[in-house]
């Protein structure tokens, strides 16, 4: 049993066989075995020579009908290699000397090979690794067995374990296989901690070598309120968690309960909680967990999720299912954040050095015109549908939001042409998450309808980190003086410029800032639908009074460190059972 | 220059062990790649004898389709086969004429000289 401890990021418990997901690259863990575990070993290896022989001479067969003779070559050299007897000897040889797993001496044994071959100048040989590597793949999935690929086709409920988590990995999870998720990589606002979160399943990241030390299939408790991951528990632990699983679901069918009460403070002051999505199925998540509406609607995935680039009638579906769920309440969309993702990164030409500075969000769609106007097409056909309002993602200066409105504009007269219905007055909204926006927000907002404060990306510019960069996460904290006074700076200028104001980021969804932001003068949040009952139920349990002389309070303290620990021990005293 | 075998009798059990020795040399144009290396690797396996294949640097097992992509043989180079075992004599009249004689099915290396070819 080993347990290891890393950032807790989505709360909740989860006992299951793990997944293992490495899309480069197979992680073998090195795992050494106790001598008397040696002829297991060696046995298991043997097997997996058996079955990938097998299985080639199913496939050599199976290709005698094709008239690809080459690769009915290719198969024939990898069986011979397979058949190799040196090879087996060489591998069961290595488990046996040095203790080792069968995964770990395949694996080590054919990277030698592999790199032996690669270091001869005749390319005929020297492109032979590429075999060396196939082989290597088709032992392991023999060892490892089918668990390590499979998301698509899942059967049985899994915690999905891996390096690091992206988009396009994450997009395929149905919460009733996926039962918790664990990284190596990642902080607090890390994909992995927001597709968690809108899943309602547990997970913890920066666990730094959990993939080094767990095999596909091995149980392990994901422990989403602790940070803590356990893998092979022993039967006590798993009985201990079974419990703790129990006393999490009744805490959460105790918050559900207040589903259908309204968000107000004790002394009487209305807050609007709104939900984040990245997809039209999460809507009705939203609704359920007692949200009002979408404040933060993430449209970048139609691209990230699908083999093929969306359709104008795509987007439209994706809007009109969303806007369907909410009627008449407010959807904002925003339009796609792409550019600093490895997919759009994968498809350069010359990958950007630095995309998080790059050409993304706003400043690609102005220079994809094309697909930018698709998209507007569809936000506003669908605008007849409910209340949208259109948001444009991390505008850095006025000539942003003036051209985007213009091609907004335009395509408002393309429809008029159409002769197709749309809301002329569609609301305009923009993201304030770049420190030049909130310095200038008093100009922005004379422009706007209104602004959403994504303290993420603020965070992560004003601060200079990156918050999925494991080394420097510590350093995030939009506890910080500096985000905290850019931030109050925004809501000031809404205020005076009388626009509506919402703050999106993932602040948003920490009991900890909750007061802080109502104290700051912030009436509108947006979060992830999980949270939305918790941070229901902290606002009821407050009065207005307290929260503004906690940001008072703030007010005077300069170091992050004091203010977070202030701020903890502030909501504590409130709340104490949501600690 | 190919050797003689050289045939001794090693030991004094029943089973013969006779050593053959005989150098040979790659003759088709792309040399012991993959192909090849399958066709040696098969046809000396049919034989019970050890066989050890050498070149300048490295003597590896003849049986053993790893070792022996690994020689990188090229057109021109030359190979020691050494057979050790009742079987040996075959053995090695056997890879001598998949290698020089049947080349391994594969073409030899073009003329070099070209003429010149006036347009």
């Amino acid at each position: 049993m080993e347990i290891k401890k890393g950032i807790a990021v989505s709360p909740g418990i989860a006992i299951a066989k793990a997944l293992i997901i490495d899309s480069e690259d197979y992680r073998i863990p090195r795992r050494s075995i106790s001598p008397s575990q040696r002829m297991t070993e060696i046995q298991r290896a043997r097997n997996a020579f058996k079955d990938a022989v097998g299985e080639l001479t199913r496939l050599e067969v199976a290709q005698d009908k094709t008239d690809e003779g080459k690769i009915k070559d290719i198969f024939a050299v990898h069986l011979r290699f397979l058949r190799d007897r040196s090879l087996r000897k060489k591998i069961t040889d290595l488990v046996h000397s040095q203790s080792v797993t069968a995964e770990y001496a395949v694996s080590a044994t054919l990277r030698e090979i592999a790199a032996h071959f690669t270091k001869v100048k005749d390319p005929y040989i020297s492109e032979r690794a590429a075999d060396i590597y196939d082989i290597e793949r088709r032992l392991l999935r023999e060892l490892l067995g089918k668990k390590r690929e499979d998301v698509e086709h899942l059967t049985e409920e899994v915690a999905v374990v891996a390096r690091e988590l992206s988009p396009t990995e994450t997009a395929g999870f149905d919460r009733k296989f996926v039962k918790g998720l664990a990284t190596d990589a990642g902080g607090r606002t890390s994909h992995t901690a927001i597709v968690a979160r809108s899943l309602g399943i547990p997970a913890v990241v920066a666990l730094e070598n959990l993939t080094d030390d767990i095999t596909g299939a091995d149980v392990v408790i994901i422990d989403g309120n602790r940070g803590i991951v356990i893998v092979k528990p022993d039967e006590q632990t798993i009985r201990q968690y079974q419990e703790y699983e129990r006393e999490f679901v009744a805490l959460e069918h105790k918050l559900d309960a207040i589903r259908e009460k309204p968000a107000v403070t004790r002394d009487g002051i209305r807050i609007t909680l709104l939900g984040n999505i990245e997809f039209p199925e999460e809507a009705e998540s939203v609704l359920q967990k007692g949200g009002e509406g979408i404040g933060l609607y993430r449209t970048e995935f139609l691209y990230l999720n699908t083999k093929r680039e969306p359709t104008e009638e795509d987007h439209y579906q994706a809007y009109a299912e969303t806007i369907g769920v909410f009627k008449h309440r407010p959807v904002i969309i925003r339009t796609v954040d792409l550019g600093a993702d490895k997919y759009t990164q994968s498809k350069r030409f010359a990958p950007e050095p630095n995309p998080f500075l790059g050409l993304r969000s706003i400043r690609f769609c102005l220079q994809n015109l094309m697909m930018f106007k698709t998209q507007l097409h569809a936000i506003l056909r669908a605008s007849v549908l409910g209340k949208v309002k259109i948001m444009f993602p991390l505008i850095t200066n006025i000539q942003e939001v003036m051209q985007s409105k213009l091609i907004l504009r335009d395509v408002m007269e393309d429809l008029d042409e159409e002769s197709v219905a749309y809301d002329k007055n569609v609301q305009i909204g923009i993201m304030i998450e770049t420190p030049s926006a909130a310095l200038t927000a008093a100009t922005l907002a004379r422009d706007v309808d209104f602004f959403s404060i994504g303290t993420n990306d603020l965070t992560q510019y004003t601060l200079a980190v990156d918050r999925g960069n494991e080394l420097v996460s510590t350093l995030y904290s939009a506890a910080d003086p500096a985000v905290l006074r850019l931030i109050r700076t925004v809501i000031q200028d809404a205020h005076k410029a009388q626009i509506d104001l919402n703050v999106c980021g993932e602040m948003a969804s920490e009991p900890e800032y909750i007061v802080l932001l109502l104290g700051m003068g912030v009436r509108t949040i947006s979060l992830a639908p999980p949270m939305i009952p918790e941070i229901k139920q902290i606002i009821r349990s407050v009065t207005m009074e307290d929260c503004n002389n906690v940001a008072r309070k703030i007010l005077g303290m300069n170091s992050e460190r004091q203010i977070s620990n202030y701020l903890r021990d502030a909501t504590r005293k409130i709340l104490p059972e949501v600690f | 220059m190919d050797g003689r075998g050289l045939t001794v009798q090693i030991g004094e059990d029943r089973l013969e062990r006779v050593v053959c020795q005989m150098e040979v040399e790659i003759k088709n144009a792309d040399g012991l790649h993959m192909r090849p290396a399958m066709q040696f690797v098969d046809i000396a396996s049919t034989f019970e004898c050890d066989i050890i294949i050498s070149n300048s640097e490295n003597s590896v097992d003849g049986k053993s389709i790893m070792q022996m992509s690994m020689l990188a043989a090229t057109c021109g180079t030359k190979l020691k086969i050494r057979a050790e075992g009742a079987d040996a004599q075959q053995a090695v009249d056997a890879l001598r004429k998949l290698v020089e004689e049947k080349m391994f099915d594969e073409p030899p290396p073009k003329k070099n000289k070209t003429k010149n070819v006036k347009t």
